[in-house]
């Protein structure tokens, strides 16, 4: 209870510096349309993780046959799909202002929309099993397949070729102000924060619907 | 009575028994020619229905590279995925779990599948160059690049036909299970091609094979590492 | 040389998502045949598939010891030899390339002298090389107690040992049951009467 009031009035406080405090970028197309960042990216790294996550529970899941560790793989990859959704939408939307084209596939661009298609290829996988048991272990299995795939397409890759998206900006140089950084952290934190709070709901929400079954 | 105590098999010992499974599909194989003939047969005809739309035309090389590629991953498509469902169909796969370990199947099934792989690019390459005049400078790069990226197809399409075996809806599940695991191999292999259509230096194409190498040793550890829980249910 | 030997089934439960095909087994046994019986969909064949680590249960476990060691899950299949209905050779190999496959992957020297005899005593005789595809049921349920026995393995699961058999089948496969529990364990799932009289000792599924 605690934790939704708090997150809720961080994540409205994010909104609110997003676009009123932070100044508009300069050095990108459309200075005030750069705000878009600061949902963005929180966005993608959510989706990364929440990606690790599930191929995490989906480990955890081989390893003790849990039904329970299966479903939070599965609701961690549920998240992971809309959170990757958001960011392919919200990057599609930038790219157009920034390089006036809805999509260049760039290698990041590739990497999103590939990650769409695993998450898609997984539920479309769990639908075709019908056996809680083997549905848990065969989805587990791609779940952590698809991870050495993701981290060639997202953090490989785009080193070797050619990408259009600004490497490590937010991270090393000094190209974004300070203030960017400033908003940019808290609403990342506020992005992983709704994650943990939507992915306990999913939880506790596949908990009661195991022990239902049971009886 | 006598009790087996054979140890935990080496190395050795695991590769020799992947081979007598790989013997075995062979020899149902060319008893059959189901795969093989799927695989070519698709594989001709895709070439032939590419070549004959744009072969005169005198296409980017860019665009020859991928063709290529489109054209061996559609047939690995149409022939890799016999690997375990025929054991599952024909209701060997209890047999051959009783008597065999999951390594030695994995890798039997593996080496049937890169070997597959190899008779189609020796049927398939060969002709695309003469349809497509393709004028290849880097000969070594274009043959490395081929021979790394046909296996690291078949380490991802041997542990995806592994599960597709288990599910229902086989046939769909099996492209879009196996296109986002394929797909690093794809991108790194049309410009490793690409590279080697273009440029006689064999180390314009290092770090795509650099790539390809790395991709598919994760994938084969990785494959390795969790087939036994597809295999045993 | 004699090897002691012993099963022991400690409180096996199967379901299949939420049906519960059976709870709470126990059993224990030596040398000798135990006979799995129960009215059909009891789950006889459920239990063999588990005791042979072809699935696994949903709770216990099978403890299988050799002279007082534990054998571990992933050697299980080297003790193990296997006769079901749900088991298939290879259709398009001949019954002696069969063999001398499971023989290769098995990791066993066996010559091919060895292999046509271990068939010829299943009164295969002659048609060793023909495929398997050409083969009746009956001949099929043959070959399958050639590739059951040819690790000598000291535990036999038998799923309806005598489908599809002749009289002469019949006599074939008494008399390796009959050899076989006098030093290594026989299981066996059937409803046949006549079988029930091999059991020293009986479990009887989905009786309660």
């Amino acid at each position: 209870m605690v934790f939704k009031l708090l997150l809720g009035i961080w994540m409205s406080a994010v909104i609110v510096v997003a676009f009123l405090y932070a100044p508009a970028a300069e050095g990108f197309a459309q200075p005030d349309a750069a705000r878009i960042i600061f949902f963005h990216v929180p966005n993608a790294i959510v989706a990364a993780i929440a990606f690790i996550v599930a191929a995490v529970y989906a480990v955890m899941h081989l390893h003790s046959r849990s039904l329970m560790d299966d479903a939070k793989s599965a609701a961690s990859a549920e998240l992971g799909l809309v959170f990757t959704a958001l960011a392919t939408i919200t990057g599609s939307i930038f790219a157009h202002i920034q390089w006036n084209s809805w999509w260049n596939w760039d290698p990041r661009e590739t990497a999103i929309i590939i990650l769409l298609l695993v998450y898609l290829a997984y539920f479309a996988l769990r639908t075709a099993v019908d056996a809680p048991d083997k549905r848990a272990s065969l989805s587990a299995v791609y779940a952590i397949l698809a991870l050495p795939a993701m981290v060639f397409l997202m953090f490989i890759m785009p080193r070797v070729m050619f990408s259009l998206h600004p490497q490590d900006t937010l991270i090393s140089e000094g190209k974004l102000d300070i203030t960017y950084r400033l908003v940019l952290y808290p609403a990342i934190l506020g992005f992983i924060g709704l994650y943990v709070w939507l992915f306990r709901i999913r939880t506790a929400l596949a908990e009661i619907k195991l022990k239902m079954r049971r009886n | 009575m006598k009790a087996k105590t054979s140890s935990e098999p080496g190395i050795i010992e695991m590769l020799a028994r992947s081979i007598a499974v790989l013997r075995k599909d062979l020899v149902c194989e060319f008893r059959t020619r189901y795969a093989i003939n799927a695989i070519v047969l698709f594989a001709v005809t895709t070439l032939i229905a590419v070549s004959f739309s744009v072969g005169g035309a005198g296409i980017s090389q860019p665009i020859q590279a991928t063709l290529l590629w489109i054209i061996i991953y559609f047939s690995a498509l149409s022939g890799l995925s016999r690997a375990f469902v025929k054991e599952e169909e024909s209701r060997t796969a209890t047999a051959l779990k009783l008597a065999a370990s999951p390594g030695a199947v994995f890798g039997g099934k593996l080496l049937f599948n890169i070997l597959l792989l190899f008779m189609l690019e020796v049927v398939i390459v060969p002709l695309f160059v003469g349809m497509m005049s393709l004028q290849v400078k880097g000969w070594l790069l274009f043959v490395m690049v081929l021979v790394t990226g046909s296996i690291g197809l078949a380490v991802a399409a041997t542990i995806v036909a592994a599960i597709v075996s288990k599910a229902n809806a086989k046939g769909a599940l099996f492209a879009v299970l196996s296109f986002p695991l394929l797909l690093p191999v794809l991108i790194t292999g049309i410009h490793g091609t690409q590279a080697a259509i273009s440029s006689s230096v064999f180390m314009s194409g290092i770090d795509d094979l650099k790539l390809l190498v790395s991709y598919t040793g994760v994938m084969f550890v990785v494959s390795l590492l969790v087939f036994r829980f597809i295999w045993e249910d | 040389m004699s090897v002691v030997i012993s099963l022991e089934l400690r409180d096996i439960s199967k379901s299949f998502g939420a049906r519960d095909i059976f709870s709470g087994i126990n059993a224990k046994t030596g040398p000798g045949c135990l006979v799995v019986t129960g009215r059909n969909g009891s789950g006889k064949s459920t239990l063999l598939r588990i005791i042979a680590g072809l699935i696994a249960p949903t709770t216990g476990e099978v403890v299988l010891s050799l002279d007082g060691q534990q054998v571990p899950s992933e050697r299980r299949r080297d003790v193990i030899g296997m006769v079901s209905p749900d088991l298939a050779l290879y259709d398009e190999l001949s019954a002696l390339e069969n063999l001398r496959f499971f023989a290769r992957v098995r990791g066993i020297c066996r010559t091919d002298d060895q292999l046509r005899s271990s068939l010829a005593q299943l009164g295969l005789e002659g048609r060793e090389d023909d495929r398997i595809a050409s083969y009746s049921s009956g001949m099929k349920q043959r070959v399958k107690y050639a590739f059951a026995l040819m690790h000598q393995p000291p535990v036999l699961l038998f799923d309806e040992p005598s489908t599809n058999l002749d009289e002469e089948g019949i006599r074939a496969a008494d008399s390796i049951i009959t050899e076989h529990r006098r030093q290594g364990i026989v299981v066996l799932a059937t409803n046949d009467q006549s079988e029930l009289r091999y059991g020293d000792n009986v479990l009887e599924l989905g009786g309660s």
